[in-house]
């Protein structure tokens, strides 16, 4: 065999051997979880410390944690992108300070994330074990990818633009909205992608604020349980809670997806639909 | 040069019967940083005419444009010194309305940047942001602009549709059009031919002769037949010293045929540069 065919068949094995596994999981999680979803097990609460039941109050506090922390990370790190990326010069010490920051922040293991929410939030701020402290837990922790991936999109938008924007004799301003901001849009997509995937795996940061309550929430004042959570305490906690865990894996793998799809459809509809492609 | 011939005999253009500076720049150095781009260039622009600037490359003709429209100021570590007045403007002044100004002096990229958009956002845009905002107003100049640089049968049809679906000699043409829709006093071009093909080149430069008389044209070529063909009066630069300097500059015929300085004749006549 060739140095050449080697490399070929090393590469393969390789990206086979990735799939494998992502589909091992899948098919693993799919098989075991399917046997119990059904209509009920989506409305019902969980009863029996969740080996039966539903999980209806999970998906809401889940969606409702979601929620929280997009609305709070999002507008944050847009605009914290745009002042990185437009409006420091890329060499200038707030500019370095900031990016280096951020990186440290994205390497902080998700514990810390959730001692700090718990001393910041729930104690320092008296909001207590709430939904609203893990949605802002959560904000703090997808923050750092929001923000650099939204701006290595910015940055890669052309500097042409910028150059023939500022010619016409229009403001930074409108360059930015009308131009950079729709051209940069499939990278801030998937930056919001990423943050939501990260929060909605999020178990760590959130047995420390929002709590494992399982009841339905009231109000974002009210303790809630994410699917992530539940999903942790059926499978560590509980005897005889995998099947009700492996049904929840699912759901929460559902759930991922219908949000990403929701939120590329959003972008695309918000910020692109100026740009005509060819 | 031997295309020179090829192309037929070549007539500089007339020169403008009265020169009325419309823009005067007396000692003008640039730096990027420590390192000099332009040292000491001294002309005066003349209004209605066509000028063009020849040179080597990186002998600061581009950065002598961006002087003009202050986009200078978009360059970290840019330092200008010198006067340029543009009617009775001072273009050094830190408090100038430069988003005034860059309105007045247009300019043309060596490479078309169309925007992302419509055809017909791309020229609303811009004027949209000067303050014009009747759909009526609107179409009425987009109509026009486009006849004018020749592009309003070729895209009628389909001013909804991508700018950047058009070929590169239309792309010039829609930038050239997106300019002159905020009827700019002045129009800078950094070598707008020069990533076009002949044809298209051939018709931006008809186009470019169209505007003589009714704009102010500054333009960096480094075709130099196309320079005696348009243009009323040539700057010639060099390098010296490792700084951009301004050799010579006169009325076109005079600059091609009886350059005064040595530098001039040896590069207009292809023996340097």
């Amino acid at each position: 065999m060739s140095k050449n065919e080697l490399t070929t068949v090393l590469i393969w094995l390789m990206a086979v051997l990735v799939s494998g596994v992502f589909i091992w999981l899948l098919a693993d999680i799919i098989i075991h979880g399917l046997s119990k979803l059904s209509w009920s097990f989506f409305v019902e609460s969980p009863q029996n410390v969740g080996r039966s039941g539903g999980i209806g109050p999970i998906i809401v506090s889940t969606l409702l944690i979601l929620l929280v922390a997009i609305v709070t990370a999002a507008p944050l790190g847009l605009a914290t992108a745009v002042l990185l990326s437009e409006f420091t010069r890329h060499d200038s010490v707030f500019g370095r300070f900031v990016r280096r920051s951020l990186d440290v922040l994205a390497g902080v293991p998700s514990i810390v994330f959730g001692l700090f929410g718990n001393a910041f939030f729930c104690i320092y701020l008296g909001l207590g074990f709430s939904i609203l402290s893990g949605g802002l837990t959560l904000a703090c922790m997808v923050l750092p990818i929001l923000i650099r991936t939204a701006e290595e999109g910015l940055q890669a938008t052309p500097n042409d633009y910028r150059l023939a924007t500022a010619a016409l004799g229009m403001s930074r301003s409108s360059a930015l909205f009308h131009l950079l901001l729709p051209a940069a849009t499939p990278a801030i997509a998937a930056g919001l992608l990423l943050g939501i995937g990260r929060a909605g795996a999020e178990t760590a940061a959130l047995i420390f604020t929002s709590g494992y309550v399982d009841r339905m929430p009231d109000s974002l004042f009210d303790s809630g349980r994410a699917l992530s959570v539940h999903i942790y305490d059926l499978s560590m906690n509980v005897a005889g809670g995998d099947a009700s865990a492996y049904s929840s894996a699912l759901v929460l793998i559902i759930l991922l997806l219908i949000i990403n799809s929701i939120a590329m459809g959003l972008a695309k509809h918000w910020l692109h639909r100026s740009i005509v492609t060819v | 040069m031997n295309d020179t011939y090829t192309l037929g005999p070549l007539q500089a253009g007339p020169p403008c019967c009265d020169p009325e500076p419309l823009i005067r720049v007396e000692n003008l150095s640039l730096h990027y940083g420590t390192k000099p781009a332009l040292e000491g260039v001294s002309l005066d622009i003349y209004k209605g005419c066509i000028t063009a600037l020849i040179g080597p490359s990186g002998c600061g003709k581009t950065s002598f444009l961006s002087v003009l429209n202050r986009l200078t100021d978009m360059i970290p570590g840019c330092r200008v010194s010198g006067n340029v007045h543009f009617d009775n403007r001072d273009l050094r002044n830190p408090a100038l309305d430069v988003q005034g100004l860059r309105r007045d002096i247009g300019m043309i990229f060596q490479k078309p940047v169309p925007f992302p958009l419509s055809i017909r956002r791309n020229i609303e845009l811009p004027l949209r942001e000067h303050g014009m905002s009747k759909q009526a107003d609107l179409n009425e100049v987009i109509q026009r602009v486009l006849l004018d640089v020749g592009l309003w049968d070729e895209v009628k049809d389909r001013l909804e549709s991508s700018a950047q679906a058009l070929s590169g000699g239309q792309q010039q043409r829609l930038c050239i059009a997106r300019a002159l829709a905020l009827k700019p006093k002045v129009l800078l071009m950094d070598e707008p031919c020069s990533a076009l093909d002949p044809i298209s080149s051939g018709v931006v430069e008809d186009l470019i002769q169209r505007l003589r008389g009714k704009y102010t044209v500054v333009i960096v070529t480094h075709n130099l037949a196309q320079a005696r063909r348009i243009a009323n009066y040539a700057g010639f630069f060099w390098v010296k010293e490792r700084a951009g300097c301004l050799i010579e500059f006169g009325q076109c015929k005079q600059i091609f045929e009886a350059p005064a300085h040595d530098l001039t004749a040896a590069y207009v006549n292809g023996s340097r540069g």
